[in-house]
C-alpha cells in the first residue's frame, strides 16, 4: 500500500500504521479515508497530500 | 535606564551586580483594564531566527491577566527571563501567577518557561493538543502540569474568561489564539506581528505604512507557505462572529486603531494577489549576466511595468522576498561557475522556493565561459516551484555584444505581455 507525503509538513501517512489517535485503524489505504481527515500534524486536508515517491 | 528602585526582590539585585541580567527592562503597559504587557524589547537583534533580517528589531510580547487566577499568555527567549520576572514583580510577585497558557511552543516564546515553572509552580499550564507534545520534546519535563486545551475551549480565570483556537501553521503546528471575550482581545501568537522594537507599544503610535510594509517582510518570510491556513483561519474568525477591537501579537506593536488593515492586510498577503512588477534579482562576477538583466528590466520598464533591481550581493534573501511579495515575476540572473550558478543565487533560490510562492512568472538568463548550465539549473528550480516559465532560459558566452543584449530586451517585453495577461485573468 502506497504512503502519502504532506506537502505543508512532511508528515507521511503510512497505510500499514493508520492514524489511530483519530480513529483510523491500521491498514486503511490514503484513498479511504474519510473526505474531512486531516493531516495530524499540521491539520492540512487531503488535497495537501502527494504520493510518496 | 533600568528602574532598580521598582523591583522589590532582592534576588534581582544581586543577578544585576553579577551582570546576569541581560537587557533594559521596560515599564510595564496596561493594554486592556487588568491586562498587562510585560514582555521584553529586543533592541539589538538584527536577524530574526537566523534567516529573516529584522533590521528595527523586535519584541517578545507577553502578557499578564490580574484576575482570580493571575495569568501569563506567552513568554520571553531564556535570554530574557529576567526581564520577564521582573516585569511580572512590578505587578504582582510572580509565584501568584496560578496558569501560564503556552500559545505557540517556539523557543522566542517559551525559552523563558522552565525557569517561570520553577519561580512560579504554576497549578496549571494551558497549550494545544500539538503544544502538549511540543513542550515535552522541547523540555523534556513530564511532571509538568500541563493541560491540553482544544479548538473552542474555554477556561474562567474569574471575571474574565480565555477562549481558545487552534490556528495550526501559524507558525507551527501547536500555534493557537487566546480570545478574552470580555475586553474584546485576542492574542494571537505570530499571526500579525512585525519586527519593530519599540517602547511605542500601540499601532496608532506608529505611521501606518511602515506597520503594514514591517507586516508584510514579516509575512513573507515567516508566514507565506501556510497562507492556506490563514485564509481558513480568517474566515473561522469571521464565521465565529466574535469581536475583536484589538489584536496584540507576540511580535512588534498591538494593533487597537488599525484592526481591520491588518485583517485586510492578511486577506491580500495570503490571497497571494499580483501587481504589474517584476523582481530582478542577480549576482555577477564580471558584469556580463548584470548588463543582460539591466537590458531585460529596461524593456519591462518601457513595457509599463514596475521592477525592482537587485544584487544578491546587497539584498539578503528576507528583503529579496519582501520585495517579491506582490511581484508577478521573479527574473534570475546568474553565470554559470563550476558547472552550476553562484552560490548566492543557490542561497535565493533555496530560500524562496521553500516560502512557496503561487502563480507567479519566471525567467532565468546569464553568462558563462564554457560549460553554461545556470540558466537551466536556475529554470528548473523555479519550474519545481511552480513558476510558469513562458521564455527558454538565455546564456550568452563571456559578453554580450549589442545583439544579445536586444535578446534580452526581447525577452523582457515577451515577459511584459505574459504579465499583463496574468493582470487581466486575476
Amino acid at each position: 500500500m502506497e504512503k502519502w507525503v504532506c506537502e505543508i509538513c512532511g508528515y507521511v501517512y503510512d497505510p500499514a500504521e493508520g492514524d489511530p489517535d483519530n480513529g483510523v485503524s491500521s491498514g486503511t489505504k490514503f484513498e479511504d479515508l474519510p473526505d474531512d481527515w486531516v493531516c495530524p500534524v499540521c491539520g492540512a486536508d487531503k488535497d495537501n497530500f502527494a504520493k510518496e515517491a | 535606564m533600568c528602574r532598580l528602585e521598582s523591583w522589590i526582590n532582592p534576588e534581582s539585585d544581586q543577578m544585576l551586580v553579577e551582570g546576569k541580567i541581560t537587557g533594559v527592562d521596560m515599564a510595564i503597559k496596561e493594554i486592556k483594564k487588568d491586562v498587562y504587557w510585560v514582555g521584553a524589547v529586543d533592541w539589538n537583534i538584527s536577524n530574526f531566527h537566523g534567516y529573516s533580517l529584522a533590521r528595527r528589531g523586535s519584541t517578545y510580547n507577553a502578557f499578564l491577566v490580574l484576575d482570580e487566577k493571575v495569568t501569563l499568555f506567552d513568554l520571553v527567549p531564556e535570554k530574557f527571563k529576567w526581564d520577564l520576572y521582573h516585569q511580572v514583580h512590578k505587578l504582582v510577585a510572580p509565584d501568584k501567577i496560578d496558569y501560564i497558557v503556552v500559545n505557540h511552543v517556539e523557543l522566542d516564546h517559551s525559552g523563558a518557561l522552565p525557569f517561570m515553572v520553577e519561580k512560579c509552580s504554576p497549578e496549571r499550564i494551558f497549550c494545544s493538543p500539538m503544544g502538549e507534545k511540543s513542550l515535552l520534546s522541547h523540555f523534556h519535563k513530564p511532571e509538568w502540569p500541563v493541560q491540553v486545551v482544544k479548538d473552542g475551549e474555554s477556561i474562567s480565570l474569574g471575571r474574565k474568561d480565555v477562549q481558545f483556537m487552534e490556528a495550526r501553521m501559524l507558525h507551527w503546528p501547536d500555534t493557537m489564539f487566546s480570545y478574552i471575550p470580555q475586553d474584546r482581545l485576542l492574542i494571537s501568537s505570530d499571526a500579525f506581528g512585525q519586527n519593530i522594537a519599540t517602547s511605542r507599544l500601540f499601532d496608532d503610535e506608529h505611521d501606518l505604512n511602515l506597520l503594514l510594509d514591517e507586516s508584510r517582510h514579516y509575512y513573507t518570510n515567516i508566514i507565506l507557505p501556510f497562507s492556506g491556513f490563514v485564509q481558513k483561519t480568517l474566515a473561522r474568525v469571521k464565521e465565529s462572529g466574535l469581536e475583536i477591537d484589538m489584536i496584540a501579537p507576540d511580535h512588534g506593536v498591538i494593533w487597537r486603531t488599525h484592526v481591520a488593515e491588518i485583517i485586510g492586510a492578511y486577506q491580500e498577503f495570503s490571497s497571494q494577489k499580483v501587481r504589474a512588477k517584476a523582481v530582478l534579482v542577480y549576482d555577477t562576477m564580471w558584469s556580463s549576466s548584470e548588463k543582460m538583466i539591466k537590458a531585460l528590466g529596461d524593456a519591462l520598464v518601457e513595457e509599463g511595468i514596475e521592477i525592482r533591481l537587485m544584487s544578491l550581493k546587497r539584498f539578503h534573501h528576507s528583503d529579496v522576498m519582501g520585495e517579491f511579495s506582490d511581484a508577478a515575476a521573479l527574473v534570475c540572473a546568474s553565470p554559470t561557475h563550476n558547472n552550476g550558478m553562484l552560490p548566492l543565487m543557490a542561497d535565493f533560490l533555496t530560500y524562496m522556493k521553500g516560502l512557496k510562492p503561487k502563480g507567479r512568472l519566471g525567467a532565468t538568463l546569464g553568462s558563462f565561459g564554457w560549460s553554461g548550465e545556470a540558466p537551466k539549473a536556475m529554470a528548473q528550480v523555479l519550474e519545481e516551484a511552480g513558476f510558469e516559465l513562458p521564455l527558454e532560459p538565455l546564456r550568452v558566452k563571456n559578453v554580450p555584444s549589442h545583439e544579445h543584449l536586444a535578446q534580452c530586451r526581447e525577452m523582457g517585453r515577451v515577459l511584459a505581455g505574459k504579465i499583463r495577461e496574468k493582470l487581466s485573468a486575476q
